[in-house]
């Protein structure tokens, strides 16, 4: 018998606002340990918690990002559970009326579009950093005891829950990815995977190949990047092919992915067995999302990577180099650039190629760059032109990034301009004929081969500026 | 996810169970003491499934107030040595907890 996956990912992205959800201690990750608290965020008696109205904004952007109708009357309800990064001992999140339901995401697989279903977006705060001191590498395992940092806590956290609707570990990453992609280009979160502000976890059962129930399911915790989503699914798809056709059943559990080991582990929390007790949240109101305000958030949507890809693509780019420009922080700039009259391939090959990589070398983005679509644009001219050569636009690209000028501001004071005019490359064409009388019998008698080293004595004596292509044609006349 | 939220009057109630769910620690004689007076005040509770609710709008909190919110600025924090002069224990300016996990 085959078996095949059915996967579920829950995402959790935390907001890049100024302040956190229900305090005006600032979001910020850079701070020392324990400087952004307040009695609010440490759960103090007494303090009382007020809803950051951006962040709810922000969560009504990610819900019609994913396709999801946005719930007019929504509530906050408490979790109630103890753990030592959590303060106040329950999270405030939302449980029975969430702020965003029944969404999809279309992903590209090998097959085409998938369309996965996004069940809810719901609106909660995030908890304090622990780190596990002690013990095997930092794992919390091994830890003797911990560290509690609550800088983090009350941070605005989004969690994304779909449905189960992957079937391979594939899928799975290009969901995450193109969520990943949405909410960058929403600008409410950085979803840095490394740094922790975007999290998932994975639950995943097995099922007869062909069949629509659903199997015991597993969840996996401690996916810290793409490889490891897939790796770990890739791993617990053996895993539990290999019990189910030995005849063993799956156990129900919580599995943490070990990267070292490249293996998912069985993890007991010495909690009790969770039975989160939900409750409406006292301290805060319900939230009344009306038209007015739903079709204000919406007018503010910005594009979308679906829909900045099949505009590129409309501008003349392949898929995949429409891709490259939609995922990059180069989609402005591309448009600007066709805007200005770009050739459209020229334009995306610059951005995705030698820009990307000066920026990264430079630790940077092209958006904080002097780089300008018109640059851009000029730059392709003057090398489909031939006033620059491949390798002189790509120096004078590099100080145009640098704040030099404009291309051709920084051409002419660089000296990088080629001779492309045929009237000024004629002397020099005329003083390489006569300083070579034997070449110039050999290329009489038809000796094609000679022409190339002519065309080198023209560069050499240009200085590196005569355009090779126009110094031939000058040449074979 | 919510579950049936339909709620019968509970026949057992584990006061144990509870107890360590909310990280209270009662003695025997506690337990039997809540373990009688809990089932009355949930019998009082479920006498509202008594009710004709159909057509009543569910209540999530008593005050006829919506969208109370403030905006997305930075105020001030506490400062961080008071805040760790109320921990039993720190290091390295953070709060000293004892080990979360069983072994694996």
């Amino acid at each position: 018998m085959t078996y095949e996956a059915v996967i579920g990912i829950e995402t959790h992205v935390e907001l890049s606002t100024s302040s956190k959800m229900f305090c005006a201690c600032p979001v910020d990750t850079d701070s020392e340990p324990n400087t952004n608290v307040c009695p609010v965020c440490l759960g103090l008696p007494g303090a009382l918690p007020v809803m950051n109205e951006k962040a709810v904004e922000w969560a009504m952007m990610i819900g019609h990002g994913l396709n999801c109708e946005i719930v007019g009357h929504s509530v906050m309800s408490r979790k109630n559970y103890f753990y030592p990064d959590m303060p106040k001992n329950y999270q405030i999140s939302q449980y029975d009326l969430p702020l965003c339901i029944n969404g999809h995401l279309d992903i590209e697989t090998d097959e085409g579009v998938r369309r996965v279903g996004v069940t809810r977006v719901h609106m909660e705060e995030d908890t304090g950093k622990s780190s596990h001191i002690g013990g095997d590498s930092g794992r919390i395992q091994d830890a003797l005891y911990s560290l509690i940092d609550f800088n983090r806590a009350g941070t605005p956290l989004m969690e994304i829950v779909s449905e189960p609707d992957m079937r391979t570990p594939a899928e799975a990453r290009a969901f995450v990815s193109e969520l990943r992609e949405i909410v960058l280009a929403l600008g409410v979160s950085d979803a840095k995977l490394e740094d922790g502000s975007m999290r998932f976890d994975g639950n995943i059962s097995m099922r007869p190949g062909g069949t629509e129930g659903f199997g015991v399911k597993v969840e996996i915790k401690n996916m810290n990047s793409m490889r490891s989503l897939q790796q770990a699914l890739e791993y617990e798809i053996e895993r539990q092919t290999e019990l189910l056709v030995d005849g063993h059943e799956v156990v129900q559990e919580t599995r943490h992915w070990n990267e070292g080991a490249g293996k998912t582990e069985s993890m007991r929390s010495k909690e009790e067995a969770f039975d989160y007790r939900y409750f409406p949240e006292p301290d805060l109101v319900p939230l009344a999302v009306d038209e007015a305000w739903d079709r204000r958030v919406l007018a503010e949507l910005p594009e979308l990577p679906s829909q900045a890809r099949s505009r590129f693509e409309d501008l003349g780019l392949d898929p995949e180099a429409a891709a490259l420009v939609a995922r990059g922080e180069t989609g402005p700039l591309f448009a600007a650039a066709v805007e200005a009259g770009a050739d459209p391939k020229s334009a995306a090959n610059w951005l995705t190629g030698e820009v990307m990589a000066w920026t990264r070398r430079n630790n940077t983005d092209p958006a904080a760059t002097p780089l300008t679509g018109k640059h851009i644009a000029q730059l392709s001219t003057m090398q489909g032109d031939g006033r620059l050569s491949a390798s002189a636009a790509k120096e004078v690209l590099g100080w145009v990034l640098a704040g030099e000028g404009s291309p051709e501001e920084v051409a002419e004071a660089r000296d990088l301009v080629q001779m492309s005019d045929a009237g000024e490359l004629q002397g020099i064409v005329d003083y390489v004929l006569a300083e070579n009388p034997e070449a110039v019998a050999k290329l009489a008698e038809g000796d094609e081969k000679v022409l190339g080293y002519l065309v080198g004595q023209v560069m050499k004596a240009s200085g590196g500026k005569a355009d090779p292509k126009l110094a031939r044609e000058l040449l074979a006349t | 996810m919510p579950e049936d939220e339909s709620v019968s009057v509970p026949v057992d109630i584990d006061i144990a169970r509870v107890a360590r769910l909310a990280r209270i620690s009662l003695t025997g004689t506690e337990l039997g003491i809540y373990e009688a007076q809990l089932p009355v005040i949930i019998d009082h509770a479920a006498r509202v499934q008594a009710l004709d609710t159909a057509g009543i709008e569910p209540t999530s909190h008593p005050l006829p107030l919506a969208n109370v919110f403030r905006t997305d600025s930075v105020g001030d924090c506490l400062d961080r040595d008071e805040v760790l002069s109320q921990a039993p224990e720190t290091q390295d300016h953070q709060f000293v907890v004892p080990r979360i996990m069983d072994e694996a």
